[in-house]
């Protein structure tokens, strides 16, 4: 699995970051976590909010932070 | 008698026991009610638009807007500029999303020019501070500053002076239109509240007590004397003095409040808040990214001489 963490530096981007880190070390699956921070590389993916987060290439969601626990969820 | 007014009243007069009209009583009159007012129109405010915010996302904008020009586009987009959530980080990336899939410049111009400077909290901290009267005149000035200066950079074609690979760039579909339930809608808003009070409570606080200072300890009508109708060039300098102040427009509203108790007219301050919002530094570097520096400079000089025209509109009939 391929996790992208989509977002140009802002404050609620890397707590983004900090929670899918979390998230994936609670779940201890393996997964490759990669941050996009160009501009050109998240509008090729469509999203116009940042954060965003995509899965395998497919966007989860946009413009929000979910907490650990949500993102648990999501990711199983 | 407004209840927020009876609180504060009751609180400094009859609890503290301090006598109204001295300077002390005044000023933390001033605070109570500024705090507290201000406070309750925020969360009621930032929470209703951020319900309806999840039924508008740019990806429904930008299929509503289209590739079609025409001013009545302009007005559309600035008006969804009003109820799109606005950072500096996201403006780029609605820039290219929207140039990307084709909406024209000018109406782009529409909306990245009206969303930073009309948004929930603005509006909310206006209300409770100089009033609804010139709140609405605040949201529908920078509603028609967006429309038209957009619709100037549209007819001006300049779209050689966006970089290149805004339309090189292929924009992908994004996701799925989410359906949401409205449990999780009104988490959602509910979050979003939370997180902006939490972000800009420090700067209404220091905001209102500066105010609540000058309200009762500066002199009666000492901004009349100084920056009055008659001074000409008071909009200008307020509107120059605004670029570089960004983050802490929330706590310069009560400030400007209490600027106009003391005579400043009411066009001068709007106008200064506009260029507060409208013209931020750390947006303008990161537009660098996506518009060429003559681009950049166009757009500031439009908007800037619309906030001037508006101020001094607004001295006029107010």
């Amino acid at each position: 699995m391929k996790i992208e963490v989509l977002g140009s530096g802002c404050a609620k981007c890397k707590t983004l970051e900090n929670n899918v880190r979390e998230a994936v070390k609670e779940l201890a699956i393996e997964v490759e976590i990669v941050k996009v921070d160009d501009f050109a590389e998240i509008a090729k993916r469509g999203v116009m909010m940042t954060p965003a987060l995509v899965v395998d290439g497919k966007v989860l969601f946009s413009g929000k932070v979910p907490d650990i626990d949500k993102l648990k969820r999501m990711l199983i | 008698m407004d209840p927020f007014k009876a609180f504060a009243d009751w609180l400094i007069y009859t609890v503290f026991g301090y006598e109204a009209g001295t300077h002390a009583g005044d000023a933390l009159n001033f605070f109570v009610y500024d705090v507290i007012k201000i406070f309750f129109l925020l969360m009621a405010m930032i929470f209703l638009v951020s319900y309806i915010r999840t039924y508008i996302t740019p990806e429904r904008a930008r299929k509503f807007l289209g590739d079609r020009t025409g001013i009545q586009y302009n007005l559309m987009a600035a008006m969804v500029g009003v109820v799109t959530p606005f950072c500096s980080c996201s403006s780029v990336p609605i820039f290219i999303g929207f140039v990307g899939a084709g909406v024209p410049l000018g109406v782009t111009f529409s909306f990245l020019i009206t969303s930073p400077m009309v948004n929930e909290a603005a509006v909310a901290v206006l209300g409770g501070s100089i009033g609804w009267v010139a709140t609405a005149v605040y949201v529908i000035s920078g509603i028609l500053i967006g429309t038209f200066g957009g619709y100037i950079i549209g007819k001006l074609k300049l779209e050689h002076l966006v970089e290149d690979f805004v339309y090189k760039t292929f924009i992908g579909e994004g996701m799925d239109p989410e359906t949401m339930a409205w449990q999780e809608r009104r988490d959602w808003a509910w979050g979003e509240t939370m997180d902006i009070v939490k972000k800009v409570w420090p700067y209404i606080i220091i905001g209102v007590g500066v105010g609540a200072l000058f309200h009762g300890y500066a002199p009666e009508g000492i901004m009349a004397d100084y920056a009055g109708k008659d001074n000409l060039f008071a909009v200008p300098i307020a509107v120059g003095l605004g670029v570089p102040l960004y983050s802490n427009v929330m706590g310069l509203i009560p400030i400007a409040e209490s600027l106009i108790g003391k005579g400043l007219p009411v066009g001068t301050a709007l106008a200064f808040l506009m260029s507060v919002t409208a013209l931020s530094l750390p947006e303008l570097i990161i537009l660098k990214k996506v518009l060429k520096p003559k681009l950049i400079m166009i757009f500031v000089a439009i908007v800037t001489i619309g906030i001037i025209i508006t101020g001094y509109m607004f001295n006029m009939i107010l």
